[in-house]
């Protein structure tokens, strides 16, 4: 072994995806660190006298004791700029069409090293026309804007720390992310140059200047969610479910028909095969909000299940971390991260690597305050830097409980973070009564916001809607038991009456097929008029129960089956439909009641 | 790369030996220990620190002796040579032949442990088998390129299931444009269950295009470590080096777990649930994940895993997990194996997430799923009232509900109780609307009017 080497920054053990090194140059926490002749990405997480561990964001096979450590003098960051949107990264942010170019192969091999923005493409800079030579630069501020897809106009802002004056600012042109667009002199008199591109540590939150409370729903077009659970732009919600339940389905409808600006969709620990629907399926899918397409405000973080597990733990800071570079630009940014689970799980195998002490089902201690930090990075703010801008971000995050199995730490930590749940149900998926969120078990921290919201934006039906269809849920719920024990047929009919309604109820508006070109996205104006149809035969429904009409009657009538069928048979487009319905039951009641001689 | 010797070791623990006071030793490497007067065994490093290499042996480390071991490495990682003259060939889990002829020589080799599929050079899987079972084609269609396991118990027929998707299973076009070849993994097999499979091959006629990778119950355990692995090492050098369609059936994962449960406990990682662990999950990723299809090559990864649920418990860590990376599971059914159902697949939790791309207009036919989201809907329904009618009796249900209870008898008699025929996917979807002319038609909400009556047959025609 030649002296130098022994000197040098070097590995001493190799364990899991951990390694040890010594002789380094500085031992700085969360420093990045290329492992071996290979150059393995790797971060510090461990310090302990001159040893210093390192996590391997890719396998380790074919390392050797005393193999170099070249450090960087970097934290593990994200390069934030135009070239983002519509692209897709592993959890490390390196672009994985990139990957496919150099390796020339299907397969991820070790040690590809890329930037996560394109170097050579150009982008069309228009500069801020307010900014004047001499004015002060300070972080967050606007120095202009890229047109980067159909969606969206990115801002390029000055980075959080930056304060000096404005020396010169580019016109007007085609720039790449790493030429320099302005100068500014700091207050120490050195100069800055300022880029299209900035670098931020994605473990630290990206400042801002207040917390704002929430205000407006985020639109999903799904019924269950927009009706009964909803959320608001800047919440968070949790769906755990078992497998089979329906989670990323219903994390795939949340990223495509959801009115957020920029969608950022982390597939952490999932299947591969999912990565590929959502990337072959979103360049065809539209927009409903804005007519664009999908892809043009998406961006996709792919740390599939055998990808490095020190890599899936990053990728959700990863992701985090460039929602907030959106956030910051005034955009409301949806990140959908499926599955937390796996990234709980990744803490769990370094953890162990690391020998620490392990507290509920070998999670580590700090379980919670991780979750805790990633659920309070979403949130309404007000950024930093002028123009005035709002931004908000949410995160609707999938947890993949053991057993299904809702007591386990990962749900129950998430729990205590999120204000909106929404549980899956296993019977109701087995069922295939999709999305199978459980009416009962789910709940949503936001009504109060959104009645208010609802309210103003002339809705004022919606609390009234929502809580008479609940009543009747939760009637129904009771009856079954008692169904259970002795039939239906032994029901007074008004009983049998809630059990037909909540039947419509599940069938004709809770459920909701994923995959009907109609019924994948419901508008609200539709969803509101759903309800008031359901009601509205319910209640011309009890006045003739109550006037001595037999429940078969109703049972049979063809507005129940119109009711059930709404969701598919009025398009989208043509709500006038609905109308139709509406008169169609009133006139079936009438009928029915004339025929019988019952009063409506 | 020279190879190292090394004469002697500081510890015996398991099937873990540890090498002191040698460097330059790989990460992962592959080494062979040599002995005196016995056959050398094979092994791998788990982990180096500083001077101690811990490695674990396949053949583990009974009758080896402290200082007289010979460890011999070979400055690689484990690798396998790979060639299509593998087809029709019996290994072991270290890639030697079983079956008395030649070793494999080839100019590829391939490293067992894979590397990760590129998300974006995957392609999605769109492409039905029909495996001539009602309760699969219409209820959980597989995917060329699908991973699909099937959760049976002990005791429940699911080699037999198999052995008919084996048998009937159409996973290329018929003219015979394309290449076809059958890896399996045998994991811990009894030696009844690897005579039932040989069997098989040799009864359909596959026997010459299947390459076997036998590990029986009486083998090692770290050795089934690798059965996995050598088999999807062979099939994807076969699906996407030599564009075959590769059928990889692995039995039983469950043994293959508690392999891995038993090395990681001598390595003394700290346990998840049941004494699993952590990384179980990134364990099973890796082989599961291996299947698919992926851009510039012909050739495909269909995969079939046997998976034995203990005790029947489906919260059980190993079926638990493999759920979640599987793209859906068969599941089959005690109480219905009991009453003389087969197959007994229990269709309400069983499910495949690939189906919904490759059924339908142009795929299967358009009917399809319109009609598989009503049987579903009233086999559940009927179902409740079935469970109704054991408290309060068949004759107080009402009109309504005695109809779907009937449907969904009528449903496990003769749509899931197909025995051993052979059913076109058109026979199928036949028998299911027979299934349905039972129901009145406002219990018809998942299919349209138009399917209705494009497809429903009058009563006279009906196969019922």
């Amino acid at each position: 072994m030649s002296k130098t080497l022994e000197e040098g920054a070097r590995i001493v053990s190799i364990k899991g995806s951990t390694v040890q090194a010594k002789n380094l140059s500085s031992y700085r926490m969360g420093e990045i660190t290329f492992v071996g002749e290979e150059r393995l990405i790797g971060e510090i997480i461990a310090i302990e006298r001159e040893i210093a561990t390192i996590q391997v964001y890719e396998p380790l096979e074919g390392l050797r004791i005393n193999d170099p450590i070249y450090p960087t003098g970097k934290s593990l960051s994200a390069e934030l700029g135009p070239g983002l949107l519509a692209n897709i990264f592993d959890g490390i942010q390196r672009p994985l069409e990139t990957i496919k170019d150099i390796t020339k192969s299907a397969f991820i091999e070790r040690g590809i090293q890329t930037n996560a923005l394109d170097r050579n493409k150009k982008w069309s800079f228009v500069p801020n026309p307010d900014l004047k030579q001499g004015e002060i630069i300070r972080g967050g501020d606007q120095i202009g804007s890229v047109k980067e897809t159909e969606s969206i106009e990115t801002m390029i802002i000055a980075p959080p720390y930056i304060h000096g004056h404005l020396l010169e600012i580019q016109d007007k042109g085609e720039y790449t992310v790493t030429e320099p667009i302005a100068v500014i002199k700091k207050q120490d008199n050195r100069k800055e140059e300022l880029k299209l591109m900035h670098e931020w540590p994605v473990r630290i939150a990206r400042p801002f200047l207040r917390k704002m409370p929430v205000q407006e729903p985020l639109i999903t077009g799904q019924r269950i969610i927009d009706m009964f659970f909803p959320i608001t732009k800047g919440g968070t919600a949790a769906i755990p479910g078992g497998f089979g339940t329906g989670k990323t389905v219903l994390m795939h409808q949340l990223s495509k028909w959801s009115n957020a600006d920029v969608v950022i969709y982390i597939g952490c620990g999932e299947r591969g095969n999912e990565m590929t629907d959502v990337l072959i399926g979103f360049p065809k899918l539209m927009d409903p909000h804005t007519k664009n397409p999908l892809m043009a405000r998406t961006i996709l973080i792919a740390n599939v299940s055998n990808m490095p597990v020190a890599a899936r733990e990053a990728s959700i800071y990863m992701g985090i971390t460039i929602a907030e570079y959106f956030r910051d630009q005034g955009f409301n940014v949806l990140l959908t991260a499926d599955s937390t689970s796996r990234w709980a799980e990744a803490l769990r195998e370094i953890s162990g690597q690391l020998e620490e002490m392990p507290v509920e089902e070998g999670y580590p201690a700090y379980l919670g305050a991780r979750l805790a930090n990633f659920y309070e990075r979403a949130g309404r703010i007000i950024a930093l830097g002028s123009p005035y801008r709002e931004g908000t971000i949410n995160i609707t995050a999938a947890v993949s409980p053991a057993g299904g199995d809702f007591s386990e730490p990962v749900t129950a930590n998430t729990k205590r973070f999120v204000k909106t749940f929404w549980g899956l149900d296993p019977t109701l998926a087995n069922r295939k009564h999709f999305p199978s969120i459980n009416w009962f078990t789910s709940y949503s921290g936001y009504i109060e916001v959104i009645e208010e919201w609802a309210l103003e934006s002339g809705l004022e039906d919606w609390g009234r809607y929502r809580q008479e269809l609940f009543t009747i849920l939760q009637k129904d719920n009771e009856l079954q038991h008692i169904v259970e024990l002795i039939g239906s047929k032994a029901l007074p009919a008004d009983e049998q009456l809630i059990l037909l309604i909540a039947d419509i109820i599940k069938t004709g508006f809770l459920q909701q097929s994923a995959f009907h070109p109609v019924d994948s996205f419901c508008p609200i104006e539709k969803q509101m008029r759903m309800m008031k149809h359901i009601l509205l035969f319910y209640n011309r429904a009890n006045i003739l129960i109550k006037n001595g009409c037999p429940i078969s009657l109703l049972n049979s009538l063809k507005s129940v089956q119109i009711l059930k069928r709404m969701k598919e048979d009025v398009p989208n487009e043509n709500l006038m439909q609905l109308n139709k319905i509406e008169d169609y039951i009133h006139s079936e009641m009438e009928e029915l009641g004339s025929k019988y001689g019952y009063r409506v | 790369m020279a190879r190292i010797t090394v004469k002697g070791v500081s510890e015996i623990k398991g099937p873990l030996i540890v090498v002191e006071g040698v460097s330059g030793i790989q990460m992962g490497e592959y080494l062979v220990v040599n002995l005196e007067n016995q056959p050398s065994r094979k092994g791998r490093v788990l982990a180096i620190e500083e001077e101690k290499v811990i490695i674990l042996l396949y053949q583990g480390t009974y009758e080896t002796e402290r200082d007289e071991i010979e460890t011999e490495f070979y400055g690689r990682t484990m690798q396998l040579f790979v060639s299509e003259t593998m087809i029709g060939r019996i290994f072991n889990s270290l890639g030697e032949p079983l079956d008395g002829l030649p070793n494999i020589y080839s100019d590829d080799y391939r490293d067992v442990n894979g590397t990760p599929i590129n998300p974006t050079s995957r392609i999605y899987p769109k492409n039905y088998i029909e495996t001539g079972i009602s309760t699969i084609d219409i209820m959980n269609t597989l995917v060329r390129g699908q991973k699909l396991p099937i959760f049976t118990g002990a005791g429940l027929p699911n080699n037999q299931l198999i052995g008919q998707i084996v048998r009937q299973a159409k996973i290329t076009e018929q003219d015979g444009s394309e290449k076809f070849a059958i890896v399996f993994g045998a994991m811990g097999l009894t030696m009844d269950d690897y005579i039932y499979f040989q069997r098989l091959f040799k009864e359909t006629g596959t026997l010459n295009k299947v390459i076997m990778f036998s590990n029986l119950a009486s083998d090692s355990a770290a050795e089934r470590l690798l059965t996995p692995r050598m088999a999807l090492t062979t099939a994807e050098y076969l699906a996407f080096d030599k564009d075959y369609h590769v059928l990889v059936i692995l039995s039983d994962i469950t043994n293959y777990c508690q392999a891995l449960r038993e090395i990681s406990v001598a390595l003394e990682t700290v346990p998840s649930r049941k004494g699993f662990p952590g990384y179980m999950y990134s364990d099973l990723a890796s082989i599961y994940e291996r299947a698919g299809i992926v851009e510039d090559s012909e050739g495909s990864i269909t995969m079939i895993v046997n998976l034995t649920m203990p005790n029947d418990d489906i919260t059980h860590p190993i079926p638990d997990l493999t759920g979640y990376i599987t793209e859906g599971q068969i599941i089959l059914d005690r109480s219905m194996h009991n009453r003389g159902i087969y197959p007994p697949i229990d269709v309400l939790g069983s499910l495949s997430r690939l189906m919904k791309d490759g059924i339908g207009e142009g795929f299967t036919r358009k009917d399809h799923p319109s009609l598989s989201d009503q049987l579903y809907a009233s086999y559940a329904e009927g179902l409740d009232k079935r469970s109704l009618a054991e408290v309060i009796g068949r004759k107080e249900l009402n009109r309504r509900d005695q109809v779907l209870l009937s449907f969904a008898d009528k449903f496990e008699e003769v749509f899931v109780n197909q025995g051993n025929e052979h059913k076109t996917i058109e026979q199928s979807l036949e028998l299911g609307w027979s299934l349905l002319s039972q129901l009145p038609e406002t219990e018809l909400t998942k299919v349209s009017e138009d399917l209705i009556k494009t497809f429903m047959k009058s009563k006279e025609e009906n196969m019922l």
